[in-house]
């Protein structure tokens, strides 16, 4: 026998249709994307702790849960508190050596909005593990030993989150139970870091006093002992914060796959990376450049009359193009830019770091590609200047030239999160060597190459003055050269070419 | 089948369902681009599929990725043997109902060594019958993805763990050294004999599950469902009393009460709760004023902190 969830018919008494309101209510504050944010600073400095604070201070922690974190605590501090880090930190290996190896990802939930929290190594050498929770994160809470002020591991962590992205900073001064509650050293701390975020750009930093171990200021506020602190609670803080805005160029749909399940249908499948679709737009599909128009947007439940970013869709087009995995379909009047060479930044994220000249995988969207890397220059932690550099040690922070065989196809990081973020894979290894962000394309790389290519035409110059007329043809204008002339002069012209 | 057929059907489905709130969209919209993503990047997918609510849903979102195509992979059971008869109904209805491509795999020590949960302990039973089960299944059908439905919220070592889950030759999950995973950039490249088990429900709860099999009235599996059953008392579980094969120890009675299962595994490992939801809106309502987490009831994870990686090390799901 099977159950099946079909929800009953519901009927409505007076009384009941009140508690709807209520639970509607709840609903409405529930519907909100959920705000993903990450941990981050150097090593010991309390991220776990913290966010085990968080869960237990949230109701997160479930009595059995609560039974084992008991049991497993052990006597580590003085207070009789439990060591909320081993909420986190579930891995054996982590526990043996009490620190964080890599990231472990919570869900937690207040009456307000719910969270997806990314607990990250401090530790250099897991840097990587860093950087794959800062990649998708709305809001990092950067922390700092407030006995230790800003490190070098600090301004990684920071310079990291911020290359990719991440506009809105906590600056959690933790342990401040450690130093008296000293007010003087809070300030310094804040002071030195708002002078470093000024080089990255950051300019969003709610900084509060904080002990993770006891809870203070981060559900409930720690009044008791700094009263001269009247900032937000760090929950406060997050619930107020807003999740990554969505882009603002035109649509974009990586092709995943193409679905032909019989002769009468061809779908190209692959999630909206940028923009909108509606059936009856016309889209161009890269690198090829062929033009098509959407018919129909099909998805399991409803063919549906539009589409917008993160969905993902199937789409349906009014003719026989070739198209294939790996291929961006694009609005027509909103292209991302093509060609062989582009500007980007790196993380380098294995130990063998990022060598010039070596052939590796790009993967970006669905795209995968050869690529090679010319590494440009490297960012010195210690005084955020960057030097040129010809390779990127591990962890290294780089600005770097991609040189691709085939055309790659790319918006800005900051114009598009997904269409301008790519991973490098090394093809000795197969392992994930870097995570990059476009920041360009680049004009020209040197040597001959199919871009030099022309084709001439010769039109009617009515037909031409229409072909101009669109905007495919507008944005590339400045690639374009024009001449009017006779019939017969363009005759001679094109005879010339063929002797 | 034709396309006006699908519209028809899709139609259908549309009018008497609302919109889905942008989380579960979201949390959807995820989980078919992964499901395309592998089918896309790897030569032979399959899907682990256990009955439970998550299989549930993770089949459903199969459908959804892959329409109005067939899916195109096939499904994984590991049977023990010892699973509750209703999950094997349920299975071979779905099975049909969705015309999926099902293999069946059983350990045959199992029958050749008399490898029971009630003679081998859940530790050696859970290791031969499933573990190991799994391990010669995926080498027997060469498949170098297998899609499963665990998540992150289950237990501290999943939450450690990347969508695409890379295994060595021999199976083995190293959570020292995994890759790193930016954005939803997936890496698929890897050697001959290697494979990747791929979570698409990584990022969903206990009750965003919920949530979703109501939204989308997915069947499942009525032993969810709170109604009166008979069970025995053993190591401080209720235990299902309706298959011929448990024998009751001395001291054992077999009792009645209104109790459902949170989790479904084998019935002699899994432990029922107390419950009057007897409907999807109870049971969402009992979850979220729940204390204790939905592992509580499965006796293969008490064993001690930290089993559950030591398991997947070796293989298991
Ligand atoms: N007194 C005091 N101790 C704290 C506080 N926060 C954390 N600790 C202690 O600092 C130590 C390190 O805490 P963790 O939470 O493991 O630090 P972490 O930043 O997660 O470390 P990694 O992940 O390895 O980088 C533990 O012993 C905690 O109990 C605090 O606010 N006050
Ligand atoms: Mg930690």
């Amino acid at each position: 026998m099977t159950a099946s969830a079909t929800a009953t018919a519901e009927v409505f008494t007076v009384d009941e249709s009140v508690l709807e309101t209520a639970s509607d209510q709840a609903r409405a504050i529930r519907d909100s994307r959920p705000l993903r944010l990450i941990t981050c600073g150097s090593v010991d400095d309390g991220k776990s702790t913290l966010i085990g604070r968080l869960l237990w201070d949230t109701k997160a922690v479930k009595e059995d849960q609560a039974a084992t974190l008991h049991r497993d605590s052990g006597k580590q501090n003085d207070l009789g508190l439990p060591d909320f880090a081993l909420l986190l930190d579930g891995l054996q290996a982590e526990r043996e050596q009490g620190i964080t190896i890599d990231v472990a990802y919570r869900y937690f939930a207040t009456d307000r909005r719910s969270f997806i929290v990314a607990d990250t190594p401090g530790h250099e050498q897991y840097t990587r593990n860093m950087a794959t929770g800062a990649s998708t994160a709305d809001l990092a809470v950067l922390l700092i030993d407030a006995r230790a002020g800003i490190l070098e591991q600090t301004r990684r962590h920071a310079t990291i989150a911020s290359l990719m992205g991440i506009r809105q900073f906590v600056l959690a001064v933790n342990k401040i139970d450690l130093t008296n509650y000293d007010r003087a050293g809070f300030e310094q701390i804040v002071h030195d870091f708002k002078e470093f975020a000024l080089t990255l750009g950051v300019k969003q930093i709610t900084a509060i006093p904080m002990s993770a171990l006891k809870g203070e200021n981060v559900v409930y506020d720690g009044r008791a002992n700094m009263p001269w602190y009247e900032g937000p609670t760090l929950i406060e803080t997050l619930e107020k914060a807003t999740t990554r805005s969505n882009q603002t160029v035109g649509f974009r749909l990586p092709v995943q796959r193409v679905s032909r399940p019989g002769e009468s249908f061809r779908g190209y499948q692959g999630t909206v990376a940028g923009g909108s679709v509606k059936p009856g737009d016309s889209v161009v599909i890269l690198p090829s450049g062929m033009v098509a128009n959407v018919t129909k947007i099909v998805t399991f439940d409803l063919v549906r009359n539009a589409a917008v970013a993160g969905d993902a869709i199937t789409l349906v087009l009014d003719r026989q193009v070739d198209v294939s995995r790996g291929d961006m379909i694009v609005a027509i009047d909103s292209q991302p830019m093509t060609g062989r060479g582009f500007d980007a930044q790196l993380v380098a994220l294995q130990p063998e770091g990022i060598e010039p000249g070596k052939r590796y995988w790009l993967k970006s969207g669905s795209r995968r590609q050869r690529v090679s890397i010319e590494p440009v220059s490297q960012l010195d932690l210690k005084t955020s200047k960057w030097h040129s550099a010809e390779k990127l040690g591990m962890n290294g922070i780089g600005k770097v030239h991609l040189v691709f065989d085939e055309q790659a196809i790319f918006d800005t990081y900051e114009q598009n999160r997904t269409t301008g973020a790519f991973i490098l894979i090394d093809p000795d290894t197969n392992n994930t060597v870097a995570g990059g962000m476009i920041t360009g394309r680049r004009s020209e790389i040197g040597g001959i190459h199919k871009d030099d290519q022309r084709v001439l035409l010769s039109l009617p110059a009515d037909l031409a003055e229409k072909i101009m007329a669109t905007e495919l043809f507008a944005n590339r204008r400045q690639d374009v050269d024009v001449r009017h002339t006779s019939a017969g002069r363009a005759a001679e012209i094109l005879a010339d070419l063929d002797e | 089948m034709s396309d006006t057929r699908h519209e028809a059907e899709a139609k259908q489905n549309a009018t008497s369902k609302p919109p889905l709130d942008p989380h579960l969209k979201a949390l959807e919209n995820e989980a078919i681009h992964i499901f395309r993503e592998v089918a896309a990047e790897f030569e032979r997918p399959v899907m682990l599929y256990s009955i439970g609510k998550d299989s549930s849903v993770l089949l459903h979102l199969a459908r959804k990725a892959f329409y109005p195509g067939r899916v195109p992979f096939p499904l994984l059971h590991v049977n023990t043997g010892w699973k509750f008869a209703e999950m094997i109904a349920f299975r071979d209805k779905v099975v049909a109902d969705y015309d999926l491509d099902l293999i069946e795999h059983i350990n045959p020590r199992g029958a050749a060594e008399n490898v029971t949960p009630f003679t081998h302990g859940s530790a050696l039973y859970t290791d031969i019958m499933k573990t190991e089960a799994l391990r010669h299944a995926l080498d027997a059908g060469k498949f170098d993805a297998a899609f499963g439905g665990a998540r992150r919220d289950e237990e501290a070592s999943r939450a450690k763990e990347r969508i695409y889950s890379f295994r060595t030759p021999d199976h083995r999950w190293d959570p020292r050294n995994q890759r790193p995973e930016l954005w939803n950039i997936y890496n698929g490249m890897i050697r001959n004999g290697e494979s990747v088990r791929a979570f698409p429900l990584s990022n969903w709860t206990e009750v965003d599950i919920w949530r979703y099999i109501q939204a989308e009235e997915i069947p499942i599996v009525p032993l969810y469902f709170a109604e009166k059953r008979s069970f025995v008392e053993r190591d401080g579980m209720m235990i299902l009393a309706e298959d011929p094969r448990l024998e009751l120890l001395p001291g054992e009675v077999k009792q009645e009460g209104v109790i459902r299962f949170r989790t479904l595994g084998c019935f002699p490992l899994t432990g029922a709760i107390r419950s009057q939801a007897t409907t999807l809106d109870d049971i969402i309502a009992e979850l979220e004023t729940a204390t204790v987490s939905e592992r509580q009831g499965r006796a293969i994870d008490r064993d001690q902190s930290g089993s559950m990686e030591k398991k997947k090390r070796e293989g298991y799901f």
